[in-house]
C-alpha cells in the first residue's frame, strides 16, 4: 500500500463520513459543517490526481463562500435548527434495499467501461498546467468565448442581487 | 555540502542515512521526513508567537509611552510563559447549551487556518515548506477557513452576542476578501507566476517599487481581515462584549489570541514575501540563513506597521468600514489592477518598466484625490444646516437654591 493510496482511503472514508452524516443529523448547523468536512475531502481528492489550482479553487469557493452562505441562510432564517424530526422513517430498510441495488447497478454499468482500470496519464512536471489553464480561458482557438459569457452571467447575477437586496425607497410624509 | 551552505540538505542527508541504516522502505523514510519537516515549521509558528506576543505588548507599551510589562524574567521577556501558564490553569467552561462539537473546534481551526498558511512560505532560496505553483491562492482560500472558525464560535455559544459579533466579524472579513484577492492579483501579474518562490525569485526589483499603493492596499485589507484596530469592532470590549469570543475561557481563548497574533505576523511575512522582496538580499542565495534573516527582518518592519496603526488610530464604526470597502477600497483596486495589467504588458521587457508603472500609480493617486475632494464637498453642500436649539440654562453658583 503506498502511501498515495492509504491518502486516497482516508480520504474517500472522510467524504462517505461527512456525506452520511450531511442528511442523517438532526441539527441543520452540524449538518451544514459536515458538508464543509466532505467538500474538503473532494479538494483531497483533487490534489491526489495532480489538479492542484482546482484543490484550492474548490476550497476558496465552495467551502469560502457557498457552504458560509449556507450556514448564514441557516442562521437567519430558521428558529428551530435543533429539534427537527429525525430524518429517519418507517420505510428506512425499503429505501436502504433501493439504494444498494443502484449503487451495484452503477458500479456494474462504469466498470463495463473499458478505460476504467486506466492509469492517469503522466504529466511532465515543468508543465505549468496553472499557465495552460489561463491560456486556454482567452485564446480564440479554446475557451474564451464561453468564459467571457460567464462573466457577463455574473455580472447579470450581482445587479440582480443588489436589485434584490436593496431598501425599499420610502414616501417621505 | 557544508553546514553553512545548505543546512536543511544536511540534516535531511544524517536522518535519511540514520533511517536507512535502521533498514527502513523508503516511502517510510520519505513519509517521516516529511512528518518532522511538517511538525518543524508549525512549531516555528506555534513558539514564535511567544515572542510575537511579548514583541507586542512592548512596542504597544511604548507608543503609550509607558514601559510594558518588566517584572517577570529580564525585560518582561517570560511574561508570556506566564500568561500561558495562567490561561492553562483556568477553568474551561462550556455554556450549558452550547454546541460542544463546534465549541472545542472553533479554536483549533482558528489556529490551523494561520499554521496552513506557514507551508508556502518561501524562507530563503531552497527552503519552502510546499512549492505548489498555486501558493497566491492557497493562501487566500485558506483563510476561508478561519472565517468558518468565527461563525462557529459564535454561533455555538448559544449567546445573542456571541452571535451577533460573529455576524459582524464574518461580514467583514468576507468584504475586505474583496480587495484582498485583487491585491494578491497584483504580485502575481509582475511576476507571472501564482508560486510564492517564483514571485521571490521575480523581484530584481521589490515590488513595492513597481505597485506601492497596492502593497498599502494590500496592508490595509489584511488588517481588517485580521479583526485588528482600527477594524477590530469585533472583539472591542466598550461594544460588544467581547464578540465572538464572550464565552471562551482558559486555554481556548488562549487559542483564539495566539492566533491572531500569528496570523499579524503572518501578514507581515506575506508583505515582504509579496512586496518587500522576500528572502532577497546581499549573499541570501550562497547562505540561506542570510537568506531568512532578510525575510524575517521585512516581516518584522511589516509587524510593525501593523502594530503601530493599531496604537494610533481610533476604531471604525461598522457601516463606515464596510462603505470604505465596497464604495472606495474595492472600485480602487479594480482600476489599479487594470491599469498594472495594461501598463506592464506594454512595458514589459523594457527598462522603463519601473517609471511606467510608478507613473501609473501616481497618476492612479491624483484621481482618487480629485475624486474623494469632489465628493466631499458636494457632501458638504447638501449637509442639513444644523439648527440652533435652545438649551436649558445652568444655575448660577452663587444663588441659593
Amino acid at each position: 500500500m503506498t502511501g498515495l493510496q492509504a491518502v486516497f482511503l482516508l480520504a474517500a472514508a472522510t467524504i462517505l463520513f461527512s456525506a452520511y452524516m450531511v442528511v442523517t443529523r438532526n441539527n441543520l448547523i452540524h449538518a451544514a459543517l459536515f458538508l464543509v468536512l466532505g467538500l474538503f475531502g473532494v479538494a483531497v481528492l483533487f490534489v491526489l490526481l495532480e489538479a492542484g489550482f482546482l484543490a484550492v479553487i474548490q476550497i476558496l469557493v465552495y467551502i469560502g463562500a457557498i457552504a458560509i452562505l449556507m450556514i448564514f441562510a441557516v442562521m437567519l432564517t430558521r428558529g428551530d435548527v435543533e429539534n427537527l424530526p429525525s430524518p429517519n422513517n418507517a420505510n428506512s430498510g425499503w429505501i436502504a434495499l433501493l439504494s444498494v441495488l443502484f449503487f451495484s447497478s452503477l458500479v456494474l454499468l462504469i466498470s463495463s467501461w473499458p478505460e476504467f482500470n486506466a492509469v492517469r496519464p503522466y504529466i511532465d512536471p515543468t508543465r505549468d498546467t496553472v499557465v495552460e489553464l489561463g491560456v486556454a480561458l482567452v485564446s480564440p482557438e479554446a475557451f474564451v468565448i464561453p468564459f467571457e459569457v460567464a462573466s457577463v452571467l455574473l455580472l447579470a447575477a450581482m445587479i440582480g442581487a443588489i436589485m434584490i437586496a436593496r431598501p425599499q425607497k420610502k414616501d417621505k410624509s | 555540502m557544508t553546514f553553512w551552505d545548505d543546512p536543511i540538505v544536511f540534516f535531511g542527508d544524517v536522518l535519511v542515512d540514520l533511517m536507512a541504516a535502521l533498514n527502513m522502505p523508503p516511502s517510510l523514510i520519505n513519509f517521516i521526513s516529511t512528518l518532522i519537516g511538517v511538525v518543524a515549521v508549525a512549531s516555528f509558528g506555534l513558539i514564535g508567537v511567544i515572542f510575537l506576543i511579548w514583541v507586542e505588548r512592548k512596542v504597544a507599551a511604548r507608543f503609550q509611552d509607558r514601559i510594558g510589562p518588566n517584572r517577570a524574567g529580564p525585560y518582561g521577556l517570560l511574561q508570556t510563559l506566564a500568561d500561558i501558564i495562567k490561561l492553562i490553569t483556568k477553568e474551561d467552561s462550556i455554556p450549558e447549551k452550547a454546541d460542544k462539537l463546534a465549541f472545542n473546534i472553533a479554536p483549533v481551526l482558528s489556529v490551523v487556518s494561520v499554521l496552513l498558511i506557514w507551508a508556502v512560505v518561501p524562507f530563503a532560496s531552497g527552503w519552502i515548506g510546499t512549492d505548489i505553483n498555486v501558493g497566491v491562492l492557497y493562501v487566500a482560500a485558506v483563510g476561508s477557513f478561519g472565517i468558518l472558525s468565527i461563525l462557529m464560535a459564535g454561533w455555538s455559544s448559544n449567546n445573542k452576542y456571541a452571535l451577533l459579533g460573529a455576524f459582524r466579524a464574518v461580514a467583514q472579513m468576507i468584504s475586505y476578501e474583496v480587495p484582498l484577492l485583487i491585491t494578491l492579483l497584483i504580485p502575481v501579474l509582475l511576476a507571472r507566476s501564482m508560486g510564492m518562490m517564483s514571485i521571490v525569485e521575480a523581484q530584481t526589483v521589490p515590488f513595492i517599487l513597481l505597485a506601492p499603493i497596492p502593497a498599502l492596499l494590500f496592508l490595509i485589507s489584511s488588517i481588517a481581515e485580521l479583526g485588528r484596530t482600527p477594524f477590530d469592532l469585533l472583539e472591542a470590549e466598550s461594544e460588544i462584549v467581547a464578540g465572538f469570543h464572550t464565552e471562551y475561557t482558559g486555554m481556548k481563548f488562549g487559542l483564539f489570541f495566539a492566533g491572531e497574533f500569528l496570523h499579524a505576523f503572518t501578514v507581515g511575512v506575506l508583505t515582504a514575501v509579496l512586496f518587500l522582496g522576500g528572502w532577497r538580499g546581499p549573499g541570501a542565495e550562497t547562505y540561506p540563513f542570510l537568506g531568512m534573516i532578510y525575510l524575517m527582518g521585512k516581516a518584522f518592519l511589516g509587524y510593525f506597521i501593523i502594530m503601530w496603526v493599531r496604537s494610533t488610530l481610533p476604531r471604525i464604526r461598522i457601516d463606515h468600514m464596510l462603505a470604505f470597502n465596497w464604495k472606495f477600497l474595492t472600485p480602487l483596486t479594480l482600476s489599479l489592477l487594470i491599469m498594472t495589467a495594461i501598463v506592464d504588458k506594454i512595458y514589459s521587457e523594457t527598462a522603463l518598466r519601473v517609471p511606467a508603472l510608478l507613473t501609473g500609480n501616481v497618476v492612479i493617486f491624483i484621481i482618487t484625490i480629485v475624486i474623494l475632494r469632489e465628493t466631499s464637498r458636494r457632501q458638504q453642500k447638501t449637509r442639513k444646516k444644523f439648527k440652533r436649539r435652545p438649551v436649558a440654562k445652568a444655575p448660577v453658583a452663587g444663588k441659593a437654591s
